[in-house]
């Protein structure tokens, strides 16, 4: 593809570099682009790699690998979204994923791109596990598959296989029991949602699996899903629709926000803890949604809430997006943002850094052992503090 | 592998030095109409030892050293002219120290304008420095190098002015402090000698900054902002002169655009005016509005544009950025010349004129620096950047821009290589003779920033 059939070929070339898409809403640092984060040279800042891509596709470059590692060390975090003056700004993270999408074409992607694509592609995991192992997180547990209950509870890729994912997808299965909920499971018949893939750029691969899952989800009757991941949540609320699949979708934090309210959680055994808490991108910047995490640590007896310097539409990308929690282009230093975060998290005086994402809680909490900060903080998704709070009960 | 990158990345990692065709790309391209030149190398170094070790490396192999901060001067200045080694310094970005009682900050060299902001006003909401209008990614010491003004310009003069001291790597590697940290602890002022003259305004040819100390001021809770509108060009350096006298007002600038039509043609006075309470901005608008612009206003030659809101301080934003995309091509720059207020009318008039030649919609003005002292005078262009021709039309408007400012018995600010030939062609032949002998005895083998101030 040349300039001239790139989509953004009227556009691109807007970007006049002045920096603001490095900064978080308070400017405190220039370094809230993830991936300029942890290089701190221009070519990884979104304007700079809009620059380049403009330059590769006007042949002004050659393909690289370097060129790739560039391109796709993009996070799609959209702090560049949120941040950049100009009118254009909601189409930043689209130009990257089109540049993707040319490689993908041409077959020209870094190796472990590819490997994460074509694990999802064979076996519906970025990991290359198994599907018959999908399931196994919910073994034991007493919770039943998927038939026609109210909601449908949508686990996603790491929920069902990162071993420590695995334990809050449990831990969520426990809350949502204790509370009643009506829900059921796909278990092994659960696939990718796509949402990396789609960020990765494999259109036709992401279709695929948006359209199988919305079959199977329409061949069950589901209507109602309400999912562990941002990640999926931002798949099937946002993108679905495109393929004819709209189903009312939630964030597990909205459910649960909405069972404390309505009294149907008792967590009056509480949380004693000085908590901050980590906006995953995909439940904040890219779909808007920064009270619901909040609103249940507000509502659980003990729990201190403290803001990091970096929060809400300015927060501080784990690095993890955009498939890069397992192609780890953004790892390996103390300028890898999982571990800038962390950092900062610590600063807090906190003594647990509270997420909503199984995605940033595995960035997270490798982070937190390459900081050596094992016994100042731990990293606990928001259901295990709600279940500690309500569950601890039941063990009474 | 290259023995020179191979030293590069022993002193910085491999993470932060690249002689790869990607950053090569992105540092040999000008935000603004200069043609592309390429480095050899990108650096990015954390701390002052890097730096001194890089520019002795240099020495050895007699490369060229760009210092880059924010790149944000628009006219090219950290254009890699003889290639070499481009040191990008926004990796030395510490907040040294705040000292509240004696108002300064010591920053390292890429400290952005925008974590100096949110520092103070986080930490020290009493306080403020001198904010340019440029992105938040500008940074403080390049900023100073440039000779940079900011909202304080019109109270306080030049951000150059309120420098205290510098930390600074010479082109032959040694570590050289200006100013009382010299002496003492404390870097509260520039003296006793050598004066920073050596360092400011040289664009890196005599030395690199890597630690400065800024003057901070006090900064009040409520900025107000009024708007005078004027149509004849003749009126504007009187008027700013009374304005100054009163010694009331913090930034004050005068411009006219072209668009959008409504306010063609309309010089536009934007007075801010600084107080802690509303009874003090209200003392002080009224004052202004009715004892230094109200016989204006009834002469029927001018008057106000509506009002605008009180701000909290900390709560405006510059977004002169967005200028860049009015052709929605993404380039901009201007010719910014320090001028008399007295030729305010023929800058505009000539501008225009120069705007008509070369098919572009004009934005022209002038911010007051000190009580009418001088002005900084733009003169604006706007250009696609997908567009050869419009990028040439710009260069061309700007190159004539740069001519204009000179027959006005002004000074281009910042100059562009094409500006500063112009300077030295018309300087006195011993002042030029100075320049040569300053940069010779500090830099042997001229590998600092090579082609600009370049005295032949």
């Amino acid at each position: 593809m040349a300039l001239a059939d790139y989509k953004y070929k009227d556009v691109i070339h807007r970007c006049f570099r002045c920096g603001y898409c490095k900064f978080p809403s308070n400017w405190m640092e220039v370094n809230n682009c993830p991936a300029y984060a942890r290089f701190r040279l221009e070519s990884y800042s979104t304007g700079g790699r809009l620059w380049l891509i403009r330059a590769w596709l006007n042949d002004e470059i050659e393909w690289t690998d370097h060129l790739a590692q560039i391109v796709y060390s993009c996070a799609a975090c959209k702090n560049c979204v949120e941040q950049c003056p100009y009118r254009f700004h909601d189409d930043i993270v689209d130009m990257i994923i089109a540049a993707r999408s040319e490689m993908v074409e041409r077959g020209s992607i870094p190796s472990v791109v590819k490997e994460f694509l074509e694990n999802i592609q064979r076996q519906g995991n970025p990991y290359g596990n198994a599907r018959s192992k999908r399931g196994e997180w919910v073994e034991g547990m007493g919770i039943k598959q998927y038939e026609g209950q109210e909601y449908l509870y949508y686990v996603g890729c790491v929920g069902s296989y990162d071993t420590r994912a695995k334990e809050t997808a449990r831990t969520l299965g426990e809350v949502l029991l204790k509370a009643g909920v009506s829900f059921g499971v796909m278990g092994n018949d659960e696939n990718c949602d796509g949402n990396e893939v789609s960020k990765l750029g494999e259109e036709s691969l992401f279709q695929s699996l948006a359209e199988d899952n919305i079959q199977q989800f329409k061949d069950l009757g589901v209507e109602k899903i309400v999912a562990l991941s941002p990640h999926s949540y931002n798949a099937i609320k946002n993108d679905y629709p495109m393929f004819n699949g709209s189903f009312e979708v939630f964030h597990y934090t909205q459910l649960l926000r909405d069972l404390i309210k309505g009294g149907r959680l008792d967590i009056s055994s509480g949380f004693d803890a000085r908590v901050t808490y980590h906006d995953p991108c995909f439940l904040g910047r890219w779909n808007k949604e920064y009270e619901a995490p909040r609103q249940v640590l507000n509502a659980i007896p003990g729990v201190e809430l403290v803001e990091m310097e970096r929060s809400r539409e300015g927060a501080l990308c784990c690095g993890g997006g955009g498939g890069n929690f397992y192609t780890d282009f953004l790892g390996g230093s103390e300028d890898s943002p999982a571990r800038i975060r962390i950092r900062e998290a610590c600063a807090t005086g906190a003594s647990i850094v509270a997420t909503a994402c199984p995605n940033c809680m595995t960035m997270l909490e490798d982070a937190v052992k390459a900081e050596g900060l094992e016994e100042s903080i731990k990293v606990k998704d928001i259901s295990e503090i709600v279940a500690e709070a309500c569950l601890a009960k039941r063990a009474d | 592998m290259d023995s020179i990158y191979k030293a590069l990345v022993e002193i910085v990692g491999e993470d932060h030095a690249s002689t790869e065709q990607e950053e090569l790309y992105i540092h040999s391209r000008s935000l603004g109409t200069v043609e592309p030149h390429q480095p050899d190398y990108v650096v990015a170094p954390r701390t002052t030892e890097e730096v001194q070790q890089i520019v002795k490396l240099a020495n050895r192999e007699k490369i060229p050293v760009v210092p880059l901060g924010g790149g944000l001067s628009l006219t090219g200045l950290v254009m890699p002219l003889r290639g070499g080694i481009v040191l990008d310094m926004k990796r030395m970005d510490t907040i040294i120290e705040v000292n509240e009682k004696a108002r300064y900050v010591i920053v390292e060299a890429g400290v952005s304008q925008g974590k100096l902001i949110s520092c103070l006003e986080r930490y020290h909401p009493n306080l403020m420095h001198s904010e340019p209008m440029a992105p938040a990614q500008a940074t403080i010491a390049g900023n100073v190098m440039i000779h940079g003004q900011g909202d304080l310009a019109q109270p306080y003069g030049f951000n150059s002015d309120m420098v205290n001291g510098l930390e600074v790597v010479l082109p032959t590697g040694e570590v050289c402090k200006i100013g009382s940290c010299s002496v003492s602890p404390y870097w509260f002022t520039a003296h006793p000698l050598p004066d920073l003259g050596l360092f400011l305004g040289w664009f890196g040819t005599t030395g690199i900054i890597t630690k400065l100390s800024l003057r901070l001021y006090p900064c009040k809770k409520i900025n107000g902002v009024d708007r005078f509108l004027v149509e004849d060009a003749e009126l504007i350096p009187e008027i700013l002169l009374k304005i100054t006298h009163t010694e009331m007002v913090g930034d004050l600038v005068s411009s006219i655009q072209g668009l959008p039509l409504a306010v063609r043609g309309i010089h536009i006075i934007t007075i801010n005016i600084n107080g802690d309470s509303e009874k003090e901005i209200e003392f002080k608008r009224q004052l202004i509005r009715e004892d230094i612009l109200g016989e204006y206003i009834r002469n029927g030659d001018c008057g106000f544009m509506g009002t605008t809101p009180d701000l909290r301080t900390g709560q405006q934003r510059p977004t002169i950025t967005t200028v860049a995309d009015i052709k929605r091509g993404g380039g901009f720059e201007y010719v910014g010349a320090i001028l008399p207020v007295d030729t305010y009318p023929e800058c505009c008039r000539e501008g225009e004129a120069i705007s008509s030649r070369h098919d572009i919609i004009y934005t022209l003005g002038g911010r007051v620096i000190g009580r009418s002292h001088a002005m900084m005078f733009f003169w604006s262009y706007a250009f696609n950047r997908a567009d050869p021709e419009s990028v040439r039309q710009a260069r061309e408007a700007l190159h004539e821009s740069d001519e204009l400012a000179l027959k006005l018995g002004g000074v281009p600010w910042k100059p562009s290589v094409y500006g500063q030939k112009l300077i030295m062609e018309k300087m006195e032949p011993n002042t030029l003779e100075l320049m040569r002998k300053i940069k010779e005895l500090l830099d042997p083998n001229g590998i600092m920033n090579p082609g600009n101030w370049e005295v032949m």
